[in-house]
């Protein structure tokens, strides 16, 4: 009995040491945290994808409430989410326009020729180590799907042609496939800028043909066409001008005669150009 | 006569895995008789260097057009200094370096420059080129000569000499040789070695290089040594060329600080830090040069070219290609002027049937071309045309690793790639990097040599490693 009461004793006495050492130690080593930090956390999406440019949401949140950026700038929260995080901060929730990732590339398996078998890890990038991937076109998409499986928001998928669409609806403009992509294809794009260069080719003419169906060859009618300062040949492809994206019509396409450029419908159908080649072929070209 | 020819192929099959096994033999018995000095881990491919290397150098006839790619080196490309419709003469200067890291190009033929555009390059993307068309009817004599005597040169004079000449490391680096002479702060020099490994399979330029070009290696030994002020130098080869250390030992005047020593055949002996560990026994540091350790490493090809051209003040404008492979009909070594197109080497030599892969450089670490206008650019070493893969044999699968640990003990530099490879697949790129060493890997394919499951181990490390490259890349665009 003695036994059982020393122990008792003595296991209570230490508790209650210890108890206190945590005490003094909650108090004295105490570091105030805004709760608001916390709250705000809440109210983000936890996606961590880094759009708003920070390492993730926890960072964003600390940054709302030291006042150094916006709650406009989480991409991935709804309209209304952030209008009540806004609301917590007392901020006007400033409107910015939604972005999403643009892939400048129409080169399918049914217009872009394959000159190499490639056989190896079905990855977009091993292929790209690997003499450029076979395609053709060096600047064009491999359609291994890397992007595909790197977009968190499943908003990309590949069409049957093995070409990669974004889903604008889902499309955050996280930039993970710009960072992925081995071939630089995405950008991100406010969705205001319809008017979109699909190419990347930096040849011209035939040479740029020879390859793709759909490639840019650089011939200059849509930079005609179009009011100045719209559309600039450089380095053999047309180059947007987006800051005179008030001046962009669907009048640049129309005499493109390989449909590079094209005009991206508010409801993500693709308009080509009236001369633009129809391209009727659903199947794969054959590799030569 | 279709039987024939099958009977034929299984004969032929039959041989060369005969060859093969007498082959491993062999370098087993010079293994363990010789016992010449080696570094840790490694492989012992097949060598299949029996094809070519009693082949003397022949020269290779111009192509109607050479290509001539302006950059083909590591660093900045050259910048060009002739016009469209403009004649040249053979060794002409073409494109200048207007930076340290570069070099310039001469013109490897007479003729005319008909464009300045892009070309297709064995690592994929397009870039600038000069295309000569060459005057077939010309002499093709060098014309542009300035003599000098590199005995009266200070160091300063000949790493400038080095740097016109155009030269890079014309074993496969590619990396501008200026750049390795030029003397770094804290940094002395007291070995120069000269690499004669060539452990690739298949490629024997560099041992048609020491056999016939002796003289010009010697005195391109004796042009490094002043410039990087270094006390000896060493010529490390492979012990399969046994005759090529005899030719040089016999060749090599006593009073020169120069020797020639056998290490063992293995893969990759060439690799600079595994030559260094093999001769001197001293590890290169992690991310450090061969320099941090008073080491200078050069291809005996790159010295030969040196001792060649840089008493001439002529331009590089041709190299030694080994052509090889079980495809070709009459494989050599070849003297091949830089920009001939692969398509027409592969015409020269003659093919004896459908080919797969055409590779230039060895197989091990060489470059698959997607496209046969690639033209030979200063580091090619060879071209390897392999057989296309059997139909009827599925495609090898891959297993997953079954921690055999295979891998750790072929790695040269001692990485632990099974794990890199589950990290890989776990697509967590940093963490190879940051605790496993990725870094480190020189993408030998060691590894994937021997995987008994035939996981890519090599290609996910180069995945990763390109991916890593990106990553900082794009941090550092980014504004905030």
């Amino acid at each position: 009995m003695a036994t059982i009461i020393t122990a008792v004793g003595f296991m209570t006495a230490l508790g209650l040491l210890l108890a206190m050492m945590l005490v003094i130690a909650n108090k004295r080593l105490y570091v105030f945290e805004d709760p608001r930090i916390d709250q705000i956390e809440d109210l983000l999406p936890m996606a961590n994808c880094g759009a708003c440019g920070t390492a993730g949401c926890r960072p964003f949140a600390e940054q709302l409430i030291n006042g150094e950026t916006e709650p406009a700038k989480c991409t991935v929260n709804s309209n209304s989410m952030n209008e009540i995080i806004a609301g917590i901060l007392g901020v006007e929730l400033v409107a910015s326009e939604k972005r999403v990732a643009r892939l400048a590339c129409a080169g399918g398996g049914n217009v872009a020729y394959v000159r190499a078998t490639y056989s190896g890890l079905k990855s977009c990038r091993a292929a790209a180590l690997v003499a450029g991937g076979g395609r053709g076109c060096s600047w064009g998409c491999l359609g291994f799907a890397d992007c595909e499986l790197a977009c968190k928001f499943d908003a990309i998928y590949m069409d049957r042609q093995g070409l990669p669409v974004v889903i604008e609806e889902r499309c955050t403009a996280c930039g993970d496939c710009v960072t992925l992509c081995p071939k630089n294809l995405f950008s991100l794009h406010p969705v205001s800028h319809r008017l979109w260069v699909a190419c990347l080719n930096l040849e011209a003419g035939e040479q740029a043909e020879e390859h793709c169906e759909v490639a840019c060859t650089a011939c200059g009618r849509c930079a005609q066409d179009s009011p100045e300062g719209l559309i600039q040949i450089q380095n053999n492809l047309a180059v947007i001008d987006y800051t005179n994206n008030s001046l962009a019509s669907t009048v640049a396409i129309e005499r493109c005669p390989t449909g590079a450029i094209i005009w991206l419908k508010e409801n993500g159908t693709v308009v080509k150009g009236r001369e633009a080649r129809k391209v009727v072929r659903k199947g794969a070209l054959p590799v030569a | 006569m279709k039987h024939q020819t099958a009977a034929l192929d299984s004969s032929l099959a039959s041989t060369t895995r005969r060859s093969a096994f007498f082959q491993r033999m062999n370098q087993r018995l010079v293994r363990l008789v010789h016992r010449h000095k080696t570094f840790d881990h490694g492989i012992y491919p097949i060598e299949h260097k029996e094809l070519t290397a009693g082949k003397p150098i022949r020269r290779m006839p111009f192509a109607n057009e050479l290509v001539i790619p302006l950059l083909q080196h590591k660093g900045r490309p050259a910048v060009p200094l002739v016009k469209v419709g403009q004649e040249v003469v053979r060794g002409e200067p073409i494109a200048h370096a207007d930076h340290f890291v570069s070099v310039p190009m001469h013109a490897p033929a007479t003729g005319v420059v008909r464009a300045i555009g892009l070309i297709p390059t064995a690592e994929g993307p397009k870039t600038q080129a000069i295309f000569l068309e060459v005057y077939q009817a010309a002499s093709q004599e060098v014309l542009y000569d300035m003599h000098r005597d590199p005995q009266q040169m200070t160091s300063t004079e000949i790493i400038q000499a080095v740097q016109d000449t155009g030269l890079v490391g014309l074993g496969g680096g590619a990396f501008p040789s200026h750049i390795k002479m030029h003397p770094q702060e804290g940094r002395k020099i007291h070995t120069l070695l000269a690499n004669g490994c060539e452990c690739e399979p298949y490629l024997t330029c560099d041992h048609r290089i020491m056999l016939e070009h002796t003289d010009a290696l010697i005195s391109g030994i004796m042009i490094a040594l002043k410039a990087v002020g270094a006390q000896r130098a060493i010529i490390g080869v492979e012990d399969n060329k046994l005759d090529a250390v005899a030719h040089l030992r016999a060749r090599i005047p006593k009073a020169l600080p120069i020797t020639a020593e056998a290490v063992q055949s293995k893969y990759p002996q060439g690799a600079e830090k595994m030559l260094i560990k093999s001769l001197l026994g001293s590890e290169v540091p992690a991310g450090g040069l061969p320099a941090d350790v008073g080491v200078a490493v050069f291809n005996v090809g790159t010295l030969a070219q040196m001792g060649d051209l840089l008493p001439k003040g002529r331009g590089l404008i041709e190299r030694v290609v080994t052509i090889s492979g079980p495809r070709v009909a009459r494989p050599g070594n070849f003297m091949v002027p830089i920009g001939t197109p692969v398509r027409f080497l592969l015409e020269q030599v003659g093919l004896t049937g459908p080919v797969g892969e055409v590779i230039l450089g060895g197989p091990m670490m060489g470059m698959a071309v997607a496209s046969l206008d690639v033209p030979i650019t200063k580091s090619i070493s060879g071209v390897v045309a392999l057989e296309p893969r059997d139909p009827a044999i599925a495609e090898p699968q891959v297993y997953p690793c079954i921690k055999c640990g295979e891998c750790l003990s072929a790695c040269p530099v001692s990485l632990n790639p099974s794990m890199l490879g589950e990290l890989a697949l776990a697509r967590e790129y940093e963490t190879m990097a940051k605790v496993y060493n990725l870094d480190q890997c020189f993408e030998c394919g060691c590894c994937a040599y021997v995987c008994p499951s035939n996981i890519p181990l090599a290609q996910y490390f180069r995945i990763a490693k390109s991916i890593n490259r990106d990553k900082k890349h794009y941090m550092h665009q980014q504004p905030n």
